[in-house]
């Protein structure tokens, strides 16, 4: 085991277990037919790129797919997000999105909050490692504006 | 000290001696020893032309080209002396064929908005290669769509050599401009410039160089490649941020219409009307960057004192190491050019399994400094069908254990994503 004692820092901080798991082998990758959302989510910065499909039923989602291409950061995010989505009601997703983006910034989040976001806390080890921030919210901040338009039809 | 008149002395080229010229490199980074690797993002300053600025400003401090006194006198004298190292750096015919710029970026830019704009009609074609950075390809792209003209491609192979036989039938007689990165800040590849002037000039065409990267690492000489333009940046060649040179034939830049009006680029002006000052300073309106002009001279001196050749000798021998050993990892793949001879000292990598910012983040907690992304080269890097690479790009102060710790640091890597 190398990692934090290795002359690799506060890597671990960052590359916590269970987002190594997620990159490792990332949740819902199958294709979605007939999405209701279907979004396209990339970072012109490092050209990292993910593909969102969301099918909504009775206002929560019944399916979940995404797949993409990014870094380990980006990729356990898209992970985390796809498990965390399926059977929530928009509403639900939207103040989840939400709790995310404060989660990110260093922001206070509530104990409630916390609970539904459960392994995905493990992202706020990103708010040391500034420039790996937007690395985290990009499929987020994209099916935050997605699920926005979808409400909005 | 600055001696901003002293002519080039020379120095052994002593990489030990170098790096205790280099204050930053002192630093730690993540605790552990800096090695800086993003040379090709913008070099480090040694303490001599970090001393120039200070120098200017404790001790000349002033406008140019406008004061009786004595401060304003030794400024001028200071800001033209280093407009004529970097003249004779580059082995230009006259010095008032250097014109300062902010950047590469400004004198791409420049050409583009004057000589472009007054030579470039509908039906006309610019020609550039395929592995250009953004700042060679979008001025072009814009004056093509405002023009109405063509902009073409010049073709590599998977090494990133370019297709010279392939150019002939793609720079035709309807070819304004040839425009070219003299060494890929991706790929490394040197390009034949010579040939593409030949080839331009055949057919009444004018060649660009973008020297950005070639300018700071090998002995550059715009007589000799035959160019029309070259331009360069001096963060890149141990200069200051802020400073750039557009150097052009006389004829041309003499007949180019003006980039920018206002003071200094006059001669005189009425009520009415206005004529155009001369070279350079028709093309320096305002004060210009005095500070950073002379101690871009400063940088200039202390390449000069090396010698480009040795510059280069020692950048090829550590490129020719750092592929062997990058390559000997076995699952690491380089862009560009496979023979190290063929290309500068700039790798750009990508490993089997670990994505670029993974890798740069971790190579960052052991404090070595390397670049990951697009390198403002989307087209080129999405031709590699990947979104970004990792590069290491070399200078006058690496070693070869530096490039054996960037070798060790992406094995920690790998062991740290495979426990
Ligand atoms: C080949 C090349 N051209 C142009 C540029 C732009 O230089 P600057 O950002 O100093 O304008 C760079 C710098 O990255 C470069 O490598």
């Amino acid at each position: 085991m190398t990692g934090g004692m290795s002359g690799l820092g506060d890597m671990d901080e960052l590359y916590e277990a269970i987002i190594l798991d997620h990159y490792r082998s990332p949740r819902n990758t199958a294709t979605v037919e007939e999405p209701d959302i279907d979004l396209e989510v990339n970072n012109p910065f490092c050209g990292d790129e993910f593909h969102i499909q969301l099918k909504v039923d009775d206002d929560s989602v019944s399916q979940v797919g995404i797949t993409g291409r990014g870094c380990a950061i980006s990729q356990a995010s898209a992970s985390l997000l796809a498990e965390l989505v399926k059977g929530k009601s928009a509403s639900e997703v939207e103040s989840a999105v939400d709790a995310v983006r404060r989660l990110l910034k260093g922001e206070e989040i509530t104990h409630a909050e916390a609970d539904i976001l459960g392994d995905i806390e493990a992202l706020g080890g990103v708010r040391k490692f500034p420039v790996r921030i937007k690395c985290a919210l990009l499929s987020w901040v994209g099916l935050g504006d997605a699920l926005q338009d979808h409400l909005a039809k | 000290m600055s001696d901003s008149t002293s002519t080039a002395r020379s120095r052994v080229f002593d990489v030990d001696a170098i790096r205790a010229d280099f204050p930053i490199l002192k630093r730690k980074v993540n605790g552990q020893d800096l090695v800086y690797l993003d040379n090709a993002a913008s070099s480090q300053k040694p303490s001599h032309v970090i001393q120039s600025l200070v120098d200017y400003y404790e001790q000349t401090n002033s406008n140019v080209h406008r004061g009786v006194h004595t401060l304003s006198i030794e400024a001028t004298d200071a800001y033209e002396m280093a407009r004529t190292k970097v003249a004779t750096f580059i082995n230009a015919p006259r010095s008032e064929e250097v014109i300062w710029t902010r950047n590469t970026s400004e004198s791409l830019n420049l050409v583009a908005a004057t000589w472009a704009e007054a030579n470039v009609a509908e039906g006309d074609n610019i020609v550039i290669t395929a592995m250009e950075h953004h700042s060679n390809i979008v001025p072009w792209q814009q004056l093509a769509f405002k023009k109405g003209a063509e902009l073409r491609y010049l073709s590599h192979n998977d090494d990133g050599v370019i297709d010279l036989a392939g150019a002939g039938s793609v720079i035709d007689s309807r070819t304004k401009l040839v425009s070219a990165t003299h060494m890929s800040n991706v790929l490394g590849t040197i390009n034949p410039i010579a040939e593409l002037a030949a080839m331009a000039h055949e057919v009444g065409a004018v060649i660009l160089v973008d020297a950005a990267q070639s300018v700071p690492h090998m002995p550059v000489d715009v007589q000799a490649l035959d160019a029309d333009f070259l331009c360069f940046s001096a963060h890149k060649m141990l200069g200051p941020t802020g400073i750039g040179v557009l150097w052009g034939r006389y004829e041309l830049l003499d007949a180019m219409p003006p980039y920018m009006f206002g003071g200094d680029m006059i001669l005189e002006v009425t009520y009415e009307d206005a004529n155009w000052n001369d070279l350079p300073y028709k093309f320096e309106a305002g004060t210009p960057n005095i500070a950073d002009a002379i101690a871009t001279g400063a940088a200039v001196d202390y390449l000069s004192e090396l010698g480009m050749d040795n510059v280069w000798k020692h950048e090829q021998e550590l490129t020719a190491y750092a592929m062997e050993q990058i390559l000997s990892m076995g699952n690491v793949k380089v862009l560009g050019p496979q023979d190290p001879a063929l290309r500068g000292g700039v790798i750009s990598f990508i490993h089997d399994t670990i994505h670029p910012h993974d890798l740069g983040t971790a190579l960052d907690q052991q404090g070595i400094a390397i670049r990951t992304g697009h390198h403002c080269a989307m087209p080129l890097v999405r031709s590699f069908d990947v979104v970004a690479a990792a590069r290491a790009s070399f200078y006058i102060y690496n070693t070869k254990s530096e490039v054996d710790a960037l070798v060790n640091g992406i094995s920690e890597t790998e062991g740290y994503f495979s426990r």
